[in-house]
């Protein structure tokens, strides 16, 4: 019972590092860029739908959605003003200013909201709880909603990029932008989707990890974004269904590290496998040598 | 006490990397009414000569809340004290430093430029950690309210022995020492009885949550308290503790004690409600403030205890004036660091009036005079956050800690929670 239980905590955990990795290698797959502050555009969504919902008192769904809005809106503005200047650029250029887009949207969000936590009421309150095995076994309406949402999430990704036509220019554009300029496909257009889609999932994400862990303060995105992007690698960076494996696992080999082997170890031995992982499949578990971005 | 590391992540990052930018421009839109970088208020002069009073603690930034209670409460007891014109009487003033050792240093300068003869501060341990240092070396009188960290006053021996940073013989506190609140947490749940089996999940990458649980877990041992799970968490994850709160309730601990603070405990709590899992939660002063988390279910934290050494609703007269008059003048409900500030003031004016200093001596003399009173052990002092409180020579205070309980969303004294385990505690025998 003990390692069922902790499965499904692991799997609770994996599930909202997946879908914060599905923003990750989104973007990464596109436009080859780490935007390290997406875990900061999660922040944001979780901040404005706890507005919404928790202090206007209207109801969460209006939250999610003004938080998906209005974190497009800010990933479109990141992207038009920090990062489209750059895209000349070499990588690391590029790298460094989304590292500090990361924490100007830390100490703005210090600026508006203070430094006092915040208790994020989950937007599904109240759902009945699934209980195994005569109450032994819970598992958390956040739980399921969270996997269930990442699954569709990654399907409709999957077909978006495999079956619009928007998809096939991002997919164009990852594989060579020059040859894409050529082709006629807007490129500077088609990455300003990428983030403005990235950054609607970052919303989705937010409202997700605040329902499940409720603290919300200006620094709440910056780990679980860390830890997302690890899982975006350790499942292959640029691939969708990697970053939801990726994501999963990571979650499930920290639950174990910290109930078999000691909480005082637990990040160390995630980081450990992921390690482990790369030395043996340098471009992750369902990355490939050259892979097809997504 | 939590300042030390309140949102220290998010402090070193903020303030490190973005430099002093954020912070001033935090101060910009507090709105407390001590804000600003000075407050110079309650000034006597014209009547005798009064001592001049300084006082240092964050006003500004993220650790705003715990200054401006201590510059509201230092203000308050000056008024008091000032209206009823007997005895040693002050002149005040209170410097912002946002909770930034740098900044503290440059208050303790400015207040020394101004005359200081007394500092009341500072507020939180970091900053007070590197004006001790000066306030050591200039030989000026300080007693922190709130800096709780054996390092402020020195002369303390580290886990090895060692002892690092020298006694800092005029530096005295009115707040508990870290380690002390672990040994008065063990005493406290083993004298009442609480649980025969404990539990406990503490931060690691923290020195005030290390520091409270190694001292914890010396004293239960030497009480023959049974600490059946330890579990750590550190800054980085402290997200999901079902690991940690499964593990105490399959080793069956009926008490679990959490030396945190209250952000990482209202998730322990949230999941331990989710699992149906009900022991005894014990906390440190670091659990003060979950009642005022924004969006908490106070539901969640029923029957929650912790050792606070002021409670607010408590039934003592003198409580209850001064929450009265601290809520008419700023309009907010006193937490502990006031009611320590005010205790502070008070303290240094019993002393001062016992030492026959007069407010013509120099800060050095009157320094020399109240550590003579502090280290007397027939020096007592009955305030807002303990009765007959005596000092040590090594800057501890020696006061009983008292127990709270968390019921209907507020803290009572345990005797008045009707919870199964309660009884009258020895602690709260000042009210």
């Amino acid at each position: 019972m003990g390692f069922l239980e902790n499965l499904i905590n692991g799997v609770s955990l994996g599930s909202v590092y997946a879908i914060i990795a599905l923003g990750y290698t989104m973007v990464y797959g596109i436009a080859r860029m780490l935007n390290f502050a997406h875990g900061d555009v999660i922040m944001v969504g979780g901040y404005v739908s706890f507005i919404i919902a928790s202090s206007m008192g209207l109801n969460p769904l209006f939250g999610i959605l003004a938080a998906v809005v209005v974190c497009t809106l800010l990933g479109i503005t990141i992207e038009k003003v920090a990062y489209k200047p750059l895209r000349q650029s070499a990588s690391l250029t590029v790298l460094i200013t989304a590292i500090g887009v990361s924490y100007l949207l830390q100490n703005l969000a210090l600026l508006i909201w203070g430094a006092n936590p915040k208790v994020y009421t989950s937007v599904v309150a109240g759902w009945p709880k699934l209980m195994l095995f005569d109450g032994q076994l819970i598992i958390s309406a956040e739980t399921i909603v969270t996997i269930v949402v990442c699954a569709v999430i990654m399907v409709l990704m999957v077909l978006f990029i495999h079956k619009t036509k928007m998809g096939k220019a991002m997919r164009a554009v990852s594989e060579d932008p020059g040859a894409a300029r050529l082709m006629g496909i807007n490129v500077d257009s088609t990455i300003s989707t990428t983030f403005a889609i990235g950054s609607g999932l970052a919303a989705i994400a937010g409202v997700l990890l605040c329902s499940s862990y409720p603290t919300l303060m200006p620094t709440t995105g910056a780990m679980p974004g860390i830890k997302a992007f690890t899982a975006a690698v350790f499942g292959g960076i640029g691939s969708i269904p990697g970053a939801v494996l990726g994501g999963i696992l990571l979650g499930i080999i920290e639950v174990f590290a910290k109930a078999y082997i000691g909480t005082q170890f637990s990040d160390a031995i995630v980081f450990a496998v992921l390690i482990i992982v790369l030395l043996i499949k340098p471009s992750g578990l369902l990355g490939k040598y050259v892979p097809e971005k997504v | 006490m939590r300042y030390s590391s309140v949102s220290r992540r998010g402090f070193l990052k903020a303030m490190g990397l973005s430099g002093a930018a954020g912070a001033l421009a935090l101060a910009g839109c507090d709105q407390n009414p001590a804000s600003g970088t000075s407050t110079e208020g309650s000034t006597t002069e014209g009547t005798a000569a009064a001592y001049k009073l300084g006082g240092i603690g964050p006003t500004t930034g993220p650790a705003a809340i715990y200054g401006t209670a201590c510059a509201n409460a230092i203000k308050l007891a000056v008024d008091e004290i000032n209206a009823a014109g007997e005895g040693a009487t002050f002149e005040q003033q209170f410097e912002d430093d946002a909770h930034d050792a740098t900044q503290s240093v440059n208050a303790f300068n400015t207040l020394k430029d101004w005359g200081m003869q007394v500092l009341v501060g500072t507020t939180t341990t970091a900053p007070a950690i590197a004006v001790s240092e000066e306030a050591n070396k200039d030989n000026i009188f300080m007693l922190t309210p709130s800096a709780s960290s054996t390092d402020v006053i020195g002369g303390q021996a580290d886990a090895d022995g060692n002892v690092t940073i020298q006694r800092k013989g005029n530096v005295f506190q009115m707040c508990f020492t870290d380690p002390n609140q672990g040994t008065a947490s063990a005493k406290y749940i083993k004298d009442n009885e609480l649980g025969a089996k404990v539990g406990v999940i503490y931060n690691n990458s923290d020195a005030y949550s290390t520091g409270i649980y190694n001292k914890f877990q010396q004293e239960a041992e030497s009480l023959g308290l049974e600490i059946v799970c330890v579990q750590t968490f550190t800054d980085d994850n402290a997200t999901d503790f079902s690991v940690q709160v499964n593990a105490c309730r399959d080793a069956a601990a009926d008490v679990v004690f959490l030396p945190i603070y209250y952000t990482p405990a209202s998730l322990i709590l949230k999941y331990a409600d989710q699992i149906g899992y009900k022991p005894i939660f014990f906390g440190v002063d670091g659990m003060d403030g979950i009642l005022t988390l924004e969006g908490f279910d106070p539901k969640l934290a029923e029957g929650v205890m912790l050792l606070t050494p002021f409670s607010a609703d408590s039934a003592d007269e003198k409580t209850q004036k001064f929450v009265e008059e601290y809520k008419k003048e700023f309009g907010d409900t006193p937490n502990q660091f006031a009611a320590d500030a005010y205790d502070c003031v008070y303290a240094v004016k019993a002393a001062l009036e016992k030492s026959e200093c007069t407010p013509e001596m120099s800060a050095s003399e009157i320094c020399d005079k109240l550590v003579a009173v502090f280290s007397d052990p027939t020096f007592e002092f009955d305030g807002l956050t303990g009765e007959t409180m005596t000092w040590q020579d090594t800057g501890e205070v020696s006061k009983e800690p008292r127990a709270v309980v968390i019921k209907d969303g507020a803290y009572v004294s345990p005797e008045n929670a009707t919870t199964e385990t309660s009884e009258t505690a020895p602690a709260s025998e000042g009210e």
